[in-house]
């Protein structure tokens, strides 16, 4: 049964995977919920952390995360955990991830068509210094300035 | 003890948490002459010399150096990175890294463990800050300039943003002339140090949406884009430098 459900669970991967794949770039998908998809991982997997299971209406995906088997891809164990919100998938998250990625940059960069996204929020500035473009603008008044500088000396 | 200065049209920050300002005095020396010699907007300099036809033979041997980093780096970034633009020369893409590197380079050659060097929001760092514990960066909020939207920590390496902050400024695709890039509003590069960092943020954000995903398969490197609609999308390795919590 556990082999089963497991081997569901991978199946459910690829889909989730192949669907990935016709998404271009970076892109938090959202699986429409459809009768005729691989079975997605029950809580009765003794590898998911189920919460608050609630069984939706022409969805097979109960709501809850769900914290799949780390699974060999032969260049690295990847392990995910996908959450299920209205009976849709709504997020994956690797929380396995080949490290060694200098080996397998071509693969991975193929293999990993979407990243983690997030809104941005502001945080205390309890920090050292502070990473933002270069203020060219500045750059560029501080220039016409020495240059007018100069301009009024000769 | 926070130094700062205006060098390069600038603000260049040095921290000693040992507080020597001998050597604070000295790596401001060094920005100086790296701006009088490679910027392309000072008559006399070396890259403004080449601009004015100076000829090969008699171009230093520290610009050929920097030259065939360009050359190299223009290779590594599929042509995304080019100091050549129009027959005219301007290297200030990868010398400011490359400043800020040489100087890092420098205060670890004279025994300094613990620094903070930055010119204009490019900063490498090393051991720890004045309260013994690791330098903690913020990454500016491309939409406020006053407000921080991620605080990493960092022991030693590079973080360099590149952006499109300026009015009326647009960073062009060399592959798509006609496309401004409007997408993606910043992008910050984490590296093994800010020559690597800087040139790689660079390069990736020219390369719009796709951008963050080829530093995702760069080895050593992490990324963290900011779209225009304010949504940020980070490299799988990212998290390891975020600081839990507000």
């Amino acid at each position: 049964m556990k082999k089963f459900l497991l081997s569901c669970f991978v199946i459910g991967c690829f889909v989730v995977y192949s669907v990935h794949q016709r998404h271009e770039g970076a892109a938090v998908v959202v699986l429409p919920p459809a009768a005729n998809k691989p079975q997605a991982p029950s809580s009765t997997n003794s590898t998911s952390t189920a919460s608050s299971p609630t069984a939706q209406p022409n969805s097979p995906y109960k709501d809850g995360q769900y914290t799949g088997e780390a699974t060999d891809a032969y260049y690295g164990y990847i392990q995910v955990q996908a959450t299920i919100q209205n009976g849709k998938l709504t997020d994956v998250q690797f929380l396995q991830y080949p490290s060694d990625r200098s080996t397998s940059v071509y693969i991975n960069s193929q293999a990993m068509p979407y990243l983690k996204q997030e809104a941005i929020q502001a945080q205390s500035a309890n920090v050292d210094g502070v990473s933002g473009a270069t203020d060219t603008s500045q750059a560029f008044i501080g220039s016409l300035r020495s240059a007018l500088q100069k301009a009024s000396n000769s | 003890m926070k130094h700062t200065r205006l060098i390069m049209g600038m603000p260049v920050t040095l921290i000693l948490p040992n507080g020597n300002t001998e050597l604070i005095n000295e790596a401001f020396e060094y920005f100086r002459y790296v701006d009088e010699t490679y910027s392309p907007f000072k008559p006399g300099s070396e890259v403004s010399k080449i601009n004015a036809g100076l000829p090969e033979s008699r171009w230093l041997l520290e610009m050929r150096s920097i030259l065939a980093l360009c050359e190299q780096t223009k290779h590594e970034t599929n042509g995304y990175f080019d100091a050549w633009r129009g027959g005219k020369l301007d290297p200030s893409g990868l010398v400011k890294g490359w400043a800020i590197h040489n100087v890092a380079l420098w205060l670890g050659e004279v025994g300094q463990e613990d620094f903070y060097v930055e010119a204009g929001g490019d900063i490498e760092v090393s051991g720890t800050n004045a309260n013994k514990k690791p330098w903690r960066i913020g990454i500016r909020n491309p939409f406020n300039r006053d407000e921080i939207v991620k605080v990493v920590e960092l022991a030693k390496g590079g973080i360099a943003t590149s952006g499109t902050a300026v009015r009326g400024q647009h960073i062009y695709n060399p592959h798509q002339l006609e496309m401004p890039l409007t997408d993606v509003v910043s992008l910050t590069v984490i590296g093994p140090d800010i020559y690597e960092a800087d040139r790689f943020a660079t390069a990736a954000f020219a390369m719009g949406k796709a951008g963050v995903e080829w530093i995702e398969s760069l080895p050593g490197l992490e990324g963290y884009m900011v779209s225009s609609d304010r949504t940020a999308t980070v490299t799988t390795g990212f998290g390891g430098y975020e600081v839990a919590g507000r």
